[in-house]
């Protein structure tokens, strides 16, 4: 009875391995084959096997459609500057909510809990009208103040810095962080500010982490938000890059699955090195209910 | 502070603004003003109403049929028309007809005045009744699988896990590839099944809606996963091994230590899995662009649709709103709940 039990632990698991790997391996192996072999093949084991001619066609094909390299260079900007710009922003809003006391600091609180529980979904729409009536100052030998931020990577970045999820998940882990520490310093007359920064921060590996990978990945992989903003092909990120596939719709499986692959592996990869802080991130938001 | 000014620019004006917005009748890129139009996007959103049809009539006073034998009824469209008699019904369209009684000649019909605004909230509904409970389910499932002493679980966990940091759109146009007529499914379960009529799954108003819940269960599963096991691991292992001393079975085990210390992850994923089902967009947007028919809308799918596509701001923040308003009453049934388990 044990022993049966055992095995069909194993064997149901490794069912469910096959289960939510198949597509991604469907992908990757596609994205290998003409798409001739890639219709042919789908039904049968093979569809899941690098046989048949095996070549990197494909890939070049895409690189041949689309300026691939300058979307994923569109990309990598936005989600990093807004990562970066996100981590100090919300570190510093997390350190004042956990360590000092002020007035006012009950609502402000308050403010930034409610949004919580705000998905974008419900801010989209009014924020498109925002960014499209927005005056914005530029600067090209005079200054202009044109009307509408769109077209450029500010409107990728600027409404996805700030995010109540980061100050919440800072703010908690400034908190585990002894009192005493800042108290010393405090006493010899360090600033709030050099408190956060040489000591609060530099202990702060952990939530810097989880924040990082929290704001990175879905930036990366943003897509509604640039469709509506992005019409200047020199700023589109890479996910809305698929919408040229779309027009030889049904003809191009193989160049779609080699972009489709493309746009995956440095995600996998990059969850498969840091999977403590993914796991972590998961952990972290759950505590918060 | 910059935090609290971007917060306050990015997410708490935008909700004001949206709201306000939702009381007009802005146009994203038009050059006049908008206008405050009251509760009118409200009312064309919500309004319903029934009226009833008669019989166009012969000279001899029988009924009019048509070729197929059923009765003829009055135009629609001369009521619903700018101007008609029945002001209640102007600008409506009909969403079904019922209760015809063929010996008065009289037949009833359903109006709204966005139909499709009703069918994506039936829609998002139902997709959150169906995915919630087998989602959550699932999810628990996958975490004692992974949570038991298992050889390699850390890789399954793993494996389990990668379709959650994958992309959704990327995701959807692979699922789009797997539902497509010659597509994955259909001819593996030719292969088997040579009697096997290929179903166009995303196509057929029948399927879609489940063609897509299946998928969106498959790519969030793992997140949960990982929910339900951070619970699992704050169980001290002293309360297990104090009912294995007593000689417990592992259902007793199960049902007297685990569950009752997964009460508060199980809160927290009833709502997350909701307020997320209630979200569903991308998916929709890739695989069916909410056809056919209407029959896989959402109310976000209507948001974007009327917001973006049509550029009518107002209507699509009052959509917002609509939507918004589910989120929040969601919100608070969390708050009471997890009040009732700490008494």
């Amino acid at each position: 009875m044990r022993t049966f039990l055992k095995v069909s632990k194993y064997f149901a698991a490794i069912f469910l391995a096959i289960f939510f790997a198949f597509p991604l391996v469907f992908m990757v192996v596609s994205s290998l084959k003409p798409d001739f072999n890639l219709l042919q093949d789908t039904g049968s084991y093979r569809a899941f096997l690098p046989v048949g001619p095996i070549s990197f066609d494909n890939y070049q094909g895409v690189f041949d459609r689309i300026p691939f390299f300058m979307f994923v260079m569109n990309s990598l900007i936005v989600a990093t500057i807004t990562t970066v710009l996100g981590l100090i922003v919300n570190s510093m809003m997390g350190f004042v909510l956990a360590r000092m006391s002020f007035r006012g600091k009950n609502p402000i609180f308050a403010i930034i809990i409610s949004t919580l529980i705000l998905p974008f979904e419900v801010m989209a729409i009014p924020l498109l009208y925002l960014m499209v009536n927005l005056p914005v100052i530029s600067f090209d030998g005079g200054f202009h103040i044109t009307k509408g931020l769109f077209n450029n990577y500010q409107v990728q970045i600027i409404p996805f810095i700030a995010s109540a999820v980061s100050i919440f998940l800072f703010m908690q882990y400034f908190k585990t962080l002894p009192k005493e520490l800042d108290e010393a310093a405090r006493v010899d007359g360090a600033s709030w500010f050099m408190i956060y920064r040489k000591i609060a921060m530099p202990l702060a590996g952990p939530a810097i982490g989880t924040v990082a990978i929290l704001t990175f990945l879905p930036m990366w992989n943003s897509y509604i938000w640039p469709v509506m903003t992005v019409q200047d092909e020199r700023y589109r990120p890479i996910m809305v890059g698929l919408q040229y596939f779309y027009v030889n719709f049904g003809t191009a499986w193989g160049q779609i699955m080699a972009y489709l692959t493309l746009l995956t592996i440095p995600v996998v990869i990059l969850f498969l090195s840091m999977q403590r802080f993914f796991v972590n991130s998961i952990a972290t938001t759950g505590v918060k209910g | 502070m910059p935090a609290l000014a971007l917060i306050v620019g990015f997410i708490v004006l935008p909700v004001t603004v949206g709201l306000g917005l939702a009381f007009t009748n802005a146009q994203l890129l038009s050059p006049t003003a908008p206008a405050f139009t009251g509760l009118s996007n409200f009312s064309t959103l919500l309004g319903v109403a029934t009226t009833t049809l008669n019989a166009e009539k012969n000279p001899d006073g029988t009924f009019v049929k048509d070729e197929n034998g059923e009765i003829v009824y009055e135009n629609l469209r001369d009521r619903t028309r700018e101007g008609s008699k029945y002001p209640n019904l102007v600008g409506k369209s009909e969403v079904k007809r019922f209760g015809e009684d063929k010996a008065e000649g009289t037949i009833k019909i359903l109006l709204a005045g966005d139909p499709s605004f009703w069918r994506s909230l039936t829609n998002t509904i139902f997709f959150a009744l169906v995915v919630v409970p087998i989602q959550g389910g699932f999810a628990l499932l996958l975490a004692l699988l992974v949570n038991s002493k298992l050889k390699g679980r850390n890789f399954f966990r793993t494996i389990y896990f990668i379709p959650t940091v994958t992309s959704m759109v990327v995701i959807s146009m692979l699922w789009r590839f797997i539902y497509q007529n010659d597509g994955l499914l259909n001819k593996s379960i030719s292969n088997v099944d040579s009697e096997y009529q290929p179903i166009d799954w995303l196509s057929n108003p029948k399927t879609a809606m489940y063609a897509i819940i299946f998928m969106s269960i498959w790519q969030a599963v793992g997140y949960h996963m990982i929910i339900w096991l951070g619970g699992l691991q704050t169980i001290p292992a002293e309360l297990y091994e104090a009912v294995r001393m007593d000689g417990a079975s592992a259902w007793h085990e199960f049902r007297y230590v685990t569950l009752p210390g997964l009460r508060h992850t199980f809160i927290f994923i009833l709502i997350t899995i909701t307020i997320a089902a209630l979200g569903l967009f991308i998916q929709v947007s890739i695989l069916t662009n909410g056809g056919p028919l209407d029959a896989t809308t959402t109310l976000v799918h209507q948001a974007f649709t009327k917001g973006y596509g049509r550029q009518q701001i107002g209507y699509g923040s009052a959509i917002s709103f609509v939507f918004f308003a589910l989120v929040l009453i969601i919100s608070l049934i969390q708050r009471v709940l997890t009040r009732k388990l700490e008494d």
